[in-house]
């Protein structure tokens, strides 16, 4: 496998009206092409964030430390995607090299224009074919996600469309301009449980046939347990645990991830009674210090917890947590 | 109507029109439920799933007389008072809406930003004169608060300073606050984290529990219902497909879009690649239905017989009620 994406550091903060909020805090990862990594939090931990900070698409009041480094490795060399800083420059990812598909493809897509018309256009902004190419291509891109009629279905306007199939020709239009890293935020998270399979086989056939990397953020472990190959899970901002998906779902290692797990509603046990984490999510104004789970956390080792923040410890060989429960013996 | 049937639904039916195309004929409607026979025991809890367009709000809302019955009747006999939901006069609706209620989705949507907790949560007994001076209003909201595990402290400020799980619980709490028999929660844990939703649902069980109320509960998270639920009737475009109590739907499910919709949920076994009873297509469009079984269209064991009749919902053993020209078939493999 060769090596797609390092993301080293990437801490982001914003300024807000109420003062200045980290968002992301000191997130580190890989991903070799071919690979599906989940990225799993609950609202507000930093998911989406960190996702768009692939492509700095957060908005303008982002704040990104010095040391953050995210190197996206392509065929014609290395790009450091942090030291991009016009939309000329950060062209050749946005939509290029990194494509993006969102939860609510009735908000991605421009209502007044046809669905054909918005693929050709990215497919002459990124790409040299010329109209007519660009036109047959759309339409064998909206064929292969399996979008009936799809010729017909190139001329419509994305209200036309159910809500599958508009998911359907958001994944089209993304993967038209072969990227070697596709984000997924929530990609199925609107949809009713049978169309959410069927675009699940439709995601994994495709990685196969393109073989290019994909991030899928959800908040939804039983997607990240049939579509990816490894996970990292996320609360507030942090990075807590992470490793491939087999190793973290049968033996997950962090609280916070033992705790998500348990409050599953699950299918194989309807006696017991669920159970949820104590507490609420704390706003980010108010990070704790230490470790982030700590107001929450039922295994608490001691004073520690709230002030000193944990550092990675390795639980089996590539599954890695924070949590100081590991300290001792494990500590790198 | 035998005693220990709270809510009876007999043909409900729910048409909206359509802005009319044919000048001569019969007006389009959509038919966002149609025929619905229901029975809700007292003291359930009631799990009503469906996929987005199923009709299951439409239902729900119907129950509480908040969407137009076209056709068929509902009854509600709660021992005290018995009403047949289409022949309200006024005062009988005014009676009614304090025994019935509703939990919406959204939280962050449900509260008005410009009213504190208290005030929100006491609107309901001011606005149906239940109770007579402030302060046995405020001990009514003392109380309700406390069951839904509120601080007081909380009582006194804006919703906005609240994280969804609590907004919730200040929504339960003004739902429940005007002492109802029958309360219909759509979706309400649909907007929350998981960390979160495990909480509110232990919350309403136990106070649905307590405080001896029947719970219409609307979702499409069938694990969600599968821990909460002792009864469910599944939905597919405005008919009832299978109702079962929980425990039987699950282990032994009838009618083929049961099975479907139940081995759709992704599950969290890696390994554990389910690729039998995937579904194909989408749910049609309630404006130009299909004929026959409305589900033929996705439907991987289709006849010709499912084509040309519409199936009825007929007692099966197991307590199961199934609407499927074949059930009976497929349950010899």
């Amino acid at each position: 496998m060769t090596r797609l994406i390092d993301v080293e550091n990437l801490t982001l903060q914003f300024d807000t009206d109420e003062g200045r909020i980290t968002a992301v805090d000191n997130v580190s990862f890989t991903l070799e092409a071919g690979e599906v990594m989940g990225l799993v939090g609950e609202s507000g931990s930093g998911k989406s964030v960190t996702a768009k900070s692939l492509m700095k698409l957060n908005p303008s009041n982002a704040i990104y430390s010095d040391d953050t480094k995210v190197s996206l490795h392509l065929e014609d060399g290395s790009v450091d995607v942090m030291s991009l800083q016009t939309s000329t420059d950060l062209k050749v990812i946005r939509g290029g090299a990194i494509s993006m598909i969102f939860q609510e493809p009735m908000a991605s897509f421009a209502p007044a224009i046809t669905i054909g018309d918005q693929m050709v256009e990215q497919l002459q902004i990124h790409t040299d074919m010329n109209t007519k190419r660009a036109k047959e291509f759309s339409i064998e891109m909206l064929d292969r996600v399996g979008i009936s009629d799809a010729s017909e279905r190139f001329r419509q306007y994305a209200f036309e469309l159910s809500g599958g199939m508009r998911q359907r020709a958001m994944i089209a239009m993304a993967l038209s301009t072969k990227p070697k890293l596709l984000i997924a935020d929530e990609p199925t998270t609107a949809l009713d449980v049978t169309i959410q399979a069927q675009v699940i086989d439709l995601m994994k056939d495709l990685v196969k046939d393109f073989g290019m990397g994909i991030i899928f953020i959800t908040h939804d472990l039983g997607v990240i347990a049939q579509t990816a190959d490894k996970v990292a899970v996320m609360y507030l901002g942090r990075l807590v645990e992470q490793g491939l998906v087999r190793d973290v779902i049968r033996n997950p290692s962090h609280p916070y991830t033992k705790g998500l797990i348990a409050a599953l509603p699950s299918l194989d046990d309807l006696d017991n009674p669920l159970t949820p984490i104590p507490g609420d999510i704390p706003s980010p104004l108010e990070r704790p210090p230490g470790c982030v789970f700590s107001t929450r956390c039922s295994s608490i080792v001691g004073d520690i917890c709230s002030s000193k923040i944990p550092s990675f410890s390795e639980v089996t060989k590539g599954h890695d947590v924070a949590c100081h429960i590991y300290d001792e013996g494990a500590s790198k | 109507m035998s005693d220990d049937v709270l809510i009876e639904a007999r043909d409900l039916s729910v048409h909206y029109p359509l802005r009319g195309k044919n000048l001569f004929g019969p007006k389009p409607v959509v038919k966002a439920v149609e025929s619905v026979n229901l029975d809700i025991a007292k003291g359930s809890f009631f799990g009503l799933v469906g996929e987005s367009g199923s009709g299951k709000t439409t239902l729900g809302k119907a129950l509480l007389q908040a969407a137009p019955i076209s056709r068929g009747t509902v009854a509600y006999d709660d021992g005290d008072v018995k009403f047949d939901l289409t022949k309200l006069s006024n005062d009988e609706l005014n009676e009614y809406r304090k025994r019935a209620q509703l939990i919406f989705q959204d939280p962050y949507a449900a509260l008005s930003p410009r009213m504190t907790v208290r005030d929100i949560i006491a609107e309901p007994l001011e606005v149906m004169g239940l109770t007579s001076s402030r302060e046995e209003t405020d001990a009514r909201v003392r109380e309700i608060a406390e069951k839904c595990r509120l601080n007081l402290e909380h009582l006194r400020r804006f919703p906005h300073a609240f994280s969804g799980g609590q907004r919730q619980r200040i929504s339960i709490a003004r739902a429940l606050v005007s002492n109802p028999q029958f309360v219909v929660a759509d979706e309400s844990v649909a907007a929350l984290d998981v960390s979160i939703q495990a909480d509110v649902l232990n919350l309403l069980k136990e106070i649905q529990q307590e405080m001896g109320l029947t719970f219409l509960f609307i979702s499409h998270d069938l694990s969600v219902v599968a821990h909460i639920c002792d009864h469910v009737a599944v939905m597919y475009l405005g008919r009832l497909v299978e109702t079962a109590p929980t425990r039987e739907l699950f282990e032994n499910p009838r009618h083929p879009y049961t099975k479907a919709l139940l081995s759709a949920i992704p599950s969290l076994d890696p390994d554990d690649t389910k690729q039998a009873q995937k579904l194909e297509g989408e749910i049609p469009s309630p404006t130009n239905q299909p004929s026959g079984c409305k589900f033929h269209t996705r439907c991987p064991y289709v006849k010709d017989i499912c084509r040309s009749n519409e199936p009825v919902l007929q007692h099966s053993s197991g307590g199961h009620e199934v609407a499927c020209h074949r059930w009976e078939e497929l349950m010899t493999p």
